[in-house]
């Protein structure tokens, strides 16, 4: 078999074994769903991830250490990664095809001419790993396998399935989404104008393969220096790498097109140097690598807007088992699978949230999507492939056996905003907050209180009886034999009350007749009043899951809200003593 | 000088008359189209306020029709085996096939509303829902469906508490709510459910209703059992309607006569409902209600959890409406115990 048909169909491979396992990270128990399958297996494999985390936290996670499989095999065949595994390099690669059809030779040799912004990625990656020595991952946004996961997780699949409807029922919302969808869009679409244009000037994942294959023992090369300068294998070359002359190893995705094409086979891949010379990266400035540099001083800078600190957003909260802010950002590659696989759609990717540090790391959006944090459900942890989000046991989030002690993981607190709740602000019975407090004994408990209604006094012509028979007719809107509407004498807060059970224009029947020593005077007035239970919070007990706040109909600004206070995550967050 | 006759040469010499009759041919046929697409579009009055749906009035009426004259309606079974209770109960009101028929498509409604285990009572226990699904088919029900519309997400309610595993093992198919299944339904005379969306879609094709469910403590509306079951079927941002919560389930005792209700109270949830989350929330109160009228039903389960109908004003208010019976003895309920 040629090598390029070996290569395709590697490619193909691995491009529909991610699309395979973005299918099956679907919670659920059906044979394609989330029960078993590697779903992190490609991100896994990511040296840049690996190395970053590892530069952050002095640690490299164990999954991660598949990343020493790709290691390995680049430091001696060179960037095979990008040439026969990367998805997003098939993607690069065929788009670039698809725009080079019909297009004569020059056009097809210009195109893949070595080009000095090919550096561009190195500095990138110097950048993105200053960054990490100030504690700050964010390869994630340019590794283009976080980019691609996080693009086909929240951009591409919602999209096909509010359609078709076979990985949810409900249709999945991520917010600022579209923001995502652009990047993907513009990563692809610039192929058509320079094909492979993200692998060869932007990506970092790229520029640490190309540095690690400095010492390959096999590379391409020519037999001869001198050829019939065809330029056949410059018009098919993937890399921009120069293979018809000064050779450029770290360009080389290991497409072999040159290698199949060559019409007298003068290009080979062998343990020698190739007859035309050779060099190990592109040509490199010390500038370049000075502005890459001050990635240390932006993180830096990062660290004194205190966001991990004393200065964060109360709004910010991170998925259950989501390390403190500051670890968080030293793991968390955005590469969306927590949002992907919550259940209830409330992980989103931040916008500006967590600050700009922070673009694309989970927050948890209680408004959106279908409940809040589902007491029973530790997914999000268990997919996160690095950690940011620690595997929980359902045992530690629920606080039960061993962790009894520490208690249940806390998101953060339930505030009741008493301007807006119905009960606390409107006369309106409602407790549909105190209703889904999942906790036991509820953390939201009530108060119950009698107000007299708007205009709610009038005075009894007769009382007969359950039937009370009004003077006027009482305005309002509520249905006042609804269970929750009382009468009682004015100005006798200890009076008895009588529950109101019908209503017809002047003529109330209540649900036992007013006894003696209660009976009205003449004349004397009474109220119609109604039964509020007001909801409190215990903010000892509240685990923040935003049950309530998911429910309150209140539906545009919640009249519960849930902030990061009290969150298990955090010390600084501690709240109550 | 020459430019004037430079130009007319240019618009005069190249086009001949054909050409030009050509292009006021095409260009009048562009015309005409354009203005027959204006006056096809043409709208004189301009949007409406809201845009007007075709709103349904109702889920139906499943009562069963040819219930042996004199029968019981209602069976009260003491026990703690579910299967065995229900079986005894439905025998007693004359047998299975007095309500299912061969071919039936039954929808059983389930309380699915949490992501909890059975073991917390929050949900339709599975061995009911088994226990009835299993003698629907046996009575030559040609489908079965199991519904609910819950709180948490949908897939995680009905696995985490085991009603999806028994639909499986009976054979009964479960509906998870989706956006094409919901239509506004206005009930007549009704305040609260006017153009509202109600989970409709599930009854196509339906022709006996079952409703499964537990019996749970709730603050709000005094107890959650049969009618408050009903909330399931609400689509939209419904927790509004907790303003008036006996007039919302007073109405949804309106919008669907079942043709039978099954009340599980083998274990009752006492305190901290209606979700629970503790076992010490539960309490054996060891009964199981077999009813054609939902009312009735509740007004046992209202005993069971210890309170009386003026805590939970709902019961009375839907007798008033004419859904039901809320003194149940009225109904001569047949008393069996499992145990003896």
């Amino acid at each position: 078999m040629r090598i390029v048909t070996v290569r395709r169909l590697s490619q193909i491979f691995f491009l529909a074994v991610f699309l395979w396992f973005c299918i099956t990270a679907t919670l659920g128990t059906a044979w394609w769903q989330l029960r078993g399958w590697p779903i992190n297996w490609i991100l896994n494999l990511d040296p840049l991830t690996a190395l970053a985390t590892a530069l952050a936290t002095g640690t490299l996670y164990a999954p991660l250490t598949w990343a020493l499989v790709a290691t390995f095999l680049t430091l001696f065949v060179g960037r095979f990664f990008c040439g026969f595994a990367c998805p997003l390099g098939t993607i690069n690669q065929f788009t670039g095809w698809l725009g080079r059809l019909g297009q004569g030779p020059a056009g097809r040799v210009e195109a893949n001419r070595h080009r000095r912004p090919q550096a561009w990625k190195y500095y990138l990656l110097v950048f993105l790993l200053a960054l990490t020595f100030m504690g700050s991952v964010q390869t994630g946004i340019f590794d283009p396998l976080p980019l691609l996961h996080r693009s086909v997780n929240l951009a591409l699949f919602p999209l096909a399935d509010n359609c078709l409807g076979v990985l949810s029922d409900e249709p999945r919302f991520y917010a600022s989404v579209w923001v995502i969808g652009v990047v993907l869009l513009g990563v692809v679409g610039l192929n058509l104008a320079w094909p492979r244009f993200f692998c060869r000037f932007a990506c970092p994942l790229g520029a640490l393969f190309g540095l690690l294959s400095r010492f390959t023992p096999w590379r391409i090369g020519k037999t001869a220096d001198t050829c019939g300068d065809c330029l056949i294998c410059e018009q098919y070359c993937e890399g921009a790498c120069r293979p018809s002359g000064k050779f450029i190893g770290s360009e080389c995705v290991l497409c072999f097109n040159c290698l199949d094409r060559c019409p007298v086979s003068r290009v080979t891949f062998a343990g020698k140097a190739s007859a035309a010379g050779e060099v190990w990266v592109p040509d490199l400035s010390r500038r370049g690598f000075i502005m890459a540099g001050a990635g240390v001083l932006l993180a830096s800078m990062w660290g004194v807007g205190g966001l991990a600190g004393a200065n964060r957003d109360p709004s910010l909260i991170r998925p259950p088992g989501a390390l403190d802010e500051e670890r968080f950002l030293a793991r968390c590659i955005r590469c969306g699978q927590c949002m992907r696989i919550c259940p209830g759609n409330i992980i989103q990717p931040a916008l500006f949230e967590a600050g700009v540090q922070g673009l694309w790391t989970p927050t948890v959006n209680y408004r959106i999507g279908r409940s809040g944090c589902q007491p029973n459900c530790i997914a999000c942890g268990q997919v996160c492939p690095t950690a940011a989000i620690r595997p929980l046991s359902l045992e530690e989030k629920q606080g039960l056996g061993e962790f009894a002690a520490q208690g249940p993981i806390r998101l953060g607190t339930a505030f009741v905003d008493r301007g807006r709740c119905l009960p606390w602000a409107m006369d309106r019975p409602c407790l549909v907050c105190h209703e889904l407090c999942p906790v036991s004994p509820k953390a939201i408990f009530t108060r119950t209180v009698f107000e007299t209604i708007r205009d709610g006094q009038a005075v009894p012509a007769r009382v007969q009886g359950p039937g009370v028979e009004l003077e006027a007719p009482i305005s309002t809107e509520a249905n006042l034999a609804n269970g929750d509407y009382y009468l009682r004498s004015t100005g006798q807060p200890e009076a008895a009350l009588r529950r109101i059970a019908g209503l017809a224009g002047t003529r109330l029947t209540l649900e036992r007749p007013l006894a003696g020593e209660s009976l009205p005077a003449m004349g004397a007035r009474v109220d119609i009043v109604v039964r509020l239970a007001r909801p409190f919070v215990d903010a000892a007990k509240c685990i923040g899951c935003g049950m309530c706040e998911h429910e309150c109909p209140v539906s545009g600004r919640r009249a519960i809200r849930v902030y990061s206070e009290n969150e298990s995550r955090s010390r600084l967050g501690r709240m109550l003593i | 000088m020459n430019q004037p006759t430079d130009e007319k040469r240019i618009h005069t010499g190249e086009l001949n008359r054909r050409d030009f009759l050509k292009r006021v041919g095409y260009a009048s046929a562009v015309a005409l189209a354009a203005g027959g697409l204006g006056l096809a579009f043409y709208d004189w009055k301009g949007p409406a306020a809201s845009e007007g749906q075709k709103a349904l009035t109702g889920l139906g009426d499943y009562t069963p029709r040819a219930l042996a004259s004199g029968g019981a309606k209602m069976a009260i079974i003491r026990g703690t085996d579910r299967a065995a209770m229900f079986a005894q109960g439905v025998k007693a009101l004359g047998g299975m096939e007095s309500f299912i028929q061969k071919g039936d498509r039954v929808l059983l409604k389930v309380n699915a509303a949490f992501a909890t285990p059975a073991s917390l009572g929050a949900t339709t226990h599975p061995e009911v829902l088994a226990a009835v699904a299993g003698l629907c088919f046996k009575a030559g029900a040609a489908q079965v469906l199991v519904t609910d519309n819950p709180i948490n997400n949908p897939d995680s309610c009905f696995e985490i508490t085991g009603l999806a595993g028994a639909a499986r093992a009976t054979g009964a198919r479960v509906i998870a709510p989706r956006a094409a299944l919901f239509s506004p339904v206005s009930l007549p005379g009704g305040k609260l459910i006017q153009n509202w969306p109600v989970m409709a879609g599930v009854f196509q094709g339906v022709t006996k209703v079952i409703v499964v469910s537990p019996v749970k403590d709730h603050q709000r509306a005094g107890a959650s059992m049969t009618l408050k079951n009903f909330y399931g079927f609400l689509g939209g941002r419904r927790n509004v309607f907790h303003q008036d919560i006996n007039g919302i389930i007073t109405e949804l005792a309106l919008l669907l006569k079942p043709t039978l209700c099954v009340l599980d109270g083998t274990v009752s949830m006492m305190t901290n409902g209606p979700t629970g989350g503790s076992l010490s929330d539960l309490k054996d109160t060891g009964t199981m209600v077999v009813s054609t009228d939902p009312v009735a039903a509740d007004a046992v389960g209202v005993e069971l959890l210890g309170r009386s109908l003026a805590d939970v004003p709902y019961i009375l208010m839907a007798q008033a409406a004419g859904a039901g019976q809320a003194d149940y003895r009225l109904l001569n309920p047949v008393l069996l115990d499992t145990r003896a």
